[in-house]
């Protein structure tokens, strides 16, 4: 009874309250209001000496900081739009992977953030961006001016960066935004190869690996593209157009994530039950396929801060045709991909492929999204549907690798294709001066075949850096602690033998139906 | 008395009990079972890759009746759990020896 009569007190006593200012109050007590907005912003909040009459040179300041303003905005909240990607690469991969297995697929897909990103603050970024000179976009700071170099042919190769260790001598907001945007796009390739090797990989050699990542094997080709290294250099040095460009990370963060993949995997080897005698693969089903779509559209959501932001520059208007570009092709990557399975190569729409094929539409136009039209975007995802499930089948049934998330086929194959579509499909609209060469950049299909051979020298110098470098790691790992997890955690699941307590507690688990048996 | 087991499709529980409230029976048990019969499972897909699946979950019906009763409710059984498809289960029936309600120690059909 009375907790009724307070109830109906408590309503009393809001609605009242609410009623209050428009009756009591007169709009008119608060002087100047703006609900239109319109009056908002005027001469009197330009920064002057004389407050509403700034001088040309106070107007200029005030524009100026506002451009980099707007550029450093759109760099940081896409970097954030990125950092939310981890959580899709978790969700992805651990709903395409078994139940016994949740709670480490999972530690694995959350240690590499801070791991890497601590090992890209100790030397990563200092290696990838000490030389790239000046800033443009965000306010021209040229502290980042120490790129080591040989000198071939009487030309210089840039190899790496040697300023930034610790952020130390570049404190400096321009290179923070930039430290926070390449940091998050070094950890998604960073997060790529834990699919590829997820439910069998001992989480002390994940860790060694996690630190690697971020401070070695990413910056150093990072910094051959993007940081002003010998790839960014082929257009001058060598007239090979722009030289290997690369917008957001087709070949730089995808393939390199793919190829590691790839190493990882094969170095691994299968899953207990994978393969029978006679190598034909067996189906490992992933035990939550609504975590897999939600991580996918998580991932789709995230690639408009990846590619978007990629101008490091909100002022760069050509955002717009990169967003559509993104958007298209991670449409017709899904579609295509969806009907490939259902009509040529099984009988079912599978819904772990249609993901694939959504991510395999956005791996393929990062790089060349910023240089293409929209039919173009629609053509590269198209074609990237159908190789992702061709690569998948080629890795799982030609190469005998066991990729339970089809790592390999969405990140390193449909990685490679998006390099070598910039190259036939750049229509010369967008890219004036890009890497130092003047004019637009062009692909095969319009005009410029070099363009296309640099591609194909930046993918061709990826897999093999890349490739061996994570060789040599993953070989080095193996003998300080095992890349293998024991084959009786393997069977039981890696969730408590490894990190001490299943992902899923109370639930019971059918593990005996989770692993084929190889016959 | 008749205790009738029936194995059937996990998805015709609810119209079985409904059928069988029209007809009207004292009480009834439900297990979760998996299991197969001649067919040996059923084939699934995952990336393009057929696998077996061996065990198919079904549900497990226990009632006993009076041996009267018990042809109405094995009929409205397979009315209400067919659906004409491979899969539909199995009915079993038993002869019941004795009962007993734990209550009050009655014993015989009277405990029903």
């Amino acid at each position: 009874m009375f907790t009724k009569l307070f109830g109906k007190l408590l309503i009393t006593v809001m609605l009242v309250s609410l009623l209050i200012p428009a009756v009591v109050l007169a709009e008119d007590i608060i002087p100047k209001t703006d609900p239109g907005g319109s009056a908002t912003g005027t001469a009197i909040d330009v920064p002057a000496a004389k407050i509403g009459e700034p001088t040309m040179g106070e107007l200029a300041n005030a524009v100026g900081h506002n451009r980099v303003a707007i550029n450093m905005v759109w760099v940081l909240i896409t970097g954030f739009l990125v950092m939310f990607m981890q959580a899709g690469f978790a969700m992805v991969e651990t709903g395409m992977t078994r139940a016994k297995n949740v709670a480490h697929t999972m530690a694995m897909n959350f240690m590499i953030y801070p791991l890497g990103m601590l090992g890209f603050y100790v030397c990563g970024f200092a290696l990838m961006f000490g030389g790239m000179g000046a800033i443009g976009t965000m306010g021209g700071f040229a502290g980042l001016n120490q790129e080591f170099t040989i000198n071939l042919f009487g030309k210089s190769f840039g190899l790496f960066g040697t300023k930034g260790f610790f952020l130390t001598g570049v404190y400096d907001v321009a290179v923070f935004a930039l430290f926070l945007f390449q940091m998050v796009f070094m950890d998604t390739t960073a997060t790529i190869p834990t699919g590829s090797m997820a439910e069998r990989w001992k989480y002390a050699s994940f860790f060694i690996y996690g630190i690697f990542v971020g401070t070695i094997i990413y910056p150093v080709y990072g910094n051959w593209v993007w940081g002003g290294g010998w790839l960014s250099q082929l257009g001058r040095n060598f007239a090979l157009g722009h030289g290997h460009v690369d917008f957001a990370g087709s070949s730089v963060v995808h393939l390199t994530g793919g190829v590691i993949a790839f190493i990882g995997a094969w170095i691994l080897g299968p899953r207990i039950g994978k393969y029978n005698r006679d190598g034909s693969p067996n189906a490992i089903p992933g035990h939550n396929i609504p975590m897999a779509i939600i991580g996918t559209f998580i991932l789709a959501f995230g690639w408009f801060g990846f590619n978007p932001g990629s101008t490091l520059a909100g002022t760069d208007l050509r955002i717009s045709v990169v967003a559509v570009n993104t958007m298209l092709a991670s449409a017709t990557g899904a579609v295509m991909s969806t009907l490939w399975m259902w009509f040529v190569r099984g009988k079912k729409p599978d819904p772990s492929m249609m993901c694939n094929g959504m991510l395999a539409g956005l791996v393929a136009i990062t790089a060349p999204c910023a240089f293409v039209n929209s039919a173009s975007a629609c053509i590269i995802g198209l074609i990237s549907g159908v190789l992702v499930v061709e690569a998948a089948f080629f890795v799982e049934r030609k190469l005998k690798i066991d990729d339970p998330v089809g790592a390999i086929a969405v990140h390193g194959c449909n990685g490679a294709w998006g390099c070598l579509a910039l190259g036939l499909f750049a229509d010369g609209t967008y890219g004036d001066g890009w890497n130092g060469v003047a004019g637009t950049v062009r692909g095969l299909f319009y005009g410029d075949a070099s363009q296309l051979f640099a591609q194909c020298v930046g993918v061709i110098s990826n897999i093999a850096y890349v490739g061996l470098l994570s060789f040599v790691v993953f070989k080095l790992i193996d003998k300080m602690v095992g890349n293998r997890a024991d084959a009786r955690a393997e069977l039981d699941g890696l969730d408590v033998p490894e990190m001490g307590v299943p992902g899923y507690v109370g639930v019971k688990l059918d593990k005996a139906a989770e692993t084929p048996l190889s016959r | 008395m008749k205790k009738i087991e029936a194995i059937i499709r996990p998805e015709r529980i609810t119209f079985v009990r409904e059928a069988l409230e029209k007809v009207g029976y004292s009480g009834l048990m439900i297990t979760e079972i998996q299991g197969h019969g001649k067919q040996k499972g059923a084939t699934q897909q995952w990336r393009g890759e057929k696998y077996k699946v061996e065990f198919l979950p079904k549900t497990k019906l226990e009632i006993v009746v009076k041996d009267s009763e018990a042809e109405k409710i094995i009929k409205s059984i397979v009315e209400a759990g067919r659906t004409g498809d491979i899969g539909d289960g199995k009915i079993f029936v038993y002869n019941i020896e004795d009962a007993i309600r734990i209550r009050t120690n009655e014993r015989g059909e009277s405990v029903l």
